[in-house]
């Protein structure tokens, strides 16, 4: 595998989507961090065949990781410190989600408002439902709207 | 600074005090009468509504305030272009107080966010509508004495219609409250009704067609309106619209203090010899209407320890 050095402090993503790496990038807004970030694409993975890896060198209280309990709970997120692995953590579905989905309800306020933020909010833990926090409307689609 | 977004705003208690303070209003309308001397009302209608237009600008001037505002999106700055969000900061420089309808929803809510005044949602799109629910509650409570154990039909348009979801959210809240839904198959309660308010609250209910057949069970009837282009096909509307239409001959099957209330305008869906009806109750809902929202306004303008 394609050598990318050892992390001090920060986060590797692991068993990313082979292809997905650069939505979550987005996502995660790691554009505007000022901080060294690797991604790996297509790498040899035992149990996906290819996979992505994202590695993020940032202090670890810095960033919140919830945003991919939605995305995708199927990524390992390893945390690090001194150089080790210290915490897989686990993903759990984040309270609001900005900007990362879209209000598709014709009637709601952000069709005809293109400076709102896109806001939804989790109304149900158990059945995973985010609603539009203007219009109410449940969101539906996939991630990114497939 | 309290805004009013949606009916489930206000806990059961916080409304219960706000229905006391508008039947205390209609009992002594003097004492209320220069409780908003200097205060203005903007009225911000995105979307023409006389009635519920008419209803705050009333309100507002009977407490002793004034009112600006605009009518439709037309003569407004929206026609400009302007946000919502800089539209409230303008008006917020002029007013005390806004109400706010308009046809996106969610829109009072991006106001609220951005207003240094109360924002009510005066109605937004096909979502909130609470000054309907709280004008619904306060002409229930004034004509039959309590919002509890009460057996409560509701009839016509329950897919659609918004007035109907605000009620039972609202309704399901009280002791005692049973409901008989009465729709075309096409037009029953959505499934989120049904299940994640109804059922959710252990509220009895049941769905069936025929009017005729339960309304002699009931203490109240909410009339809602059948729009024709809500149908598949126009044998389908000609064929069902009678059995929605409430008459002298299917009143005669209510008993004899069953209330009959709609949130108005009606068209054909109440026969116009059920008006003279004591059981009749839609017109007074009205005037309940100007004594719920001179309460919500008092209420919201923290005005409440200046009644003399
Ligand atoms: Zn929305």
């Amino acid at each position: 595998m394609l050598n990318v050095g050892k992390i001090d402090e920060g986060f590797v993503l692991d068993h990313i989507p082979a292809g997905k790496s650069m939505d979550i990038y987005r996502d995660l807004r790691l554009n505007d961090l000022d901080c060294t970030v690797a991604i790996i694409k297509n790498a040899r993975s035992n149990k996906m065949g290819k996979k992505d890896i994202i590695k993020v060198q940032c202090p670890i209280d810095n960033m919140s990781m919830d945003i991919l309990g939605f995305i995708d709970h199927s990524i390992t997120v390893n945390v690090i410190q001194d150089g080790q692995i210290v915490e897989k953590r686990k993903l759990s579905l984040p309270k609001e989600i900005v900007n990362i989905i879209k209000c598709r309800n014709p009637r709601c306020i952000t069709s005809i408002e293109q400076e709102l933020p896109h806001i939804f909010i989790l109304t149900d833990q158990e059945k995973r439902i985010y609603r539009c926090k203007y219009c109410e409307e449940k969101y539906n689609g996939k991630h990114r709207g497939g | 600074m309290r805004h009013l977004m949606s009916p489930l705003d206000f806990t059961v208690e916080e409304l219960d005090h706000l229905l006391d303070l508008a039947a205390d209003i209609e009992r002594h309308r003097e004492k209320y009468a220069h409780i908003c001397d200097g205060k203005k009302l903007a009225t911000l209608f995105y979307e023409p509504s006389t009635r519920t237009r008419l209803s705050f600008e009333a309100a507002m001037i009977n407490l002793g305030g004034s009112v600006i505002g605009f009518s439709n999106a037309n003569s407004s700055s929206a026609a400009k272009g302007e946000s919502v969000s800089d539209t409230i900061r303008m008006v917020s420089c002029y007013a005390d107080i806004c109400a706010m309808r308009h046809p996106k929803e969610g829109a009072p809510m991006v106001a609220a966010g951005k207003s240094s005044i109360p924002v009510i949602n005066a109605g937004d799109g096909g979502h909130q509508h609470p000054t309907q629910t709280i004008t619904d509650l306060h002409t229930i409570r004034s004509l039959k004495g309590r919002l509890s154990n009460l057996k409560i039909g509701l009839c016509g348009d329950l897919k659609f219609g918004r007035t109907v979801h605000s009620l039972i959210n609202a309704l399901v809240r009280y002791e005692g409250i049973s409901f008989v839904l009465i729709s075309p198959e096409e037009l029953r309660v959505p499934d989120y009704i049904r299940e994640d308010v109804l059922a959710k609250n252990h509220v009895p209910f049941r769905e069936v067609v025929s009017l005729e057949e339960v309304i002699g069970e009931l203490d109240l009837l909410y009339m809602t309106r059948v729009q024709r282009e809500r149908f598949f096909n126009e044998e389908e509307y000609i064929r069902m619209k009678d059995s929605y239409i409430l008459d002298a001959k299917k009143m005669a099957l209510a008993r004899e203090d069953m209330l009959v209330l709609h949130p108005l305008p009606r068209v054909n869906e109440i026969a116009v010899e059920v008006d003279n009806d004591p059981r009749a109750a839609y017109f007074r809902q009205v005037q309940y209407g100007v004594y719920a929202r001179m309460a919500l306004i008092i209420i919201l303008l923290g005005l409440e320890d200046s009644v003399c």
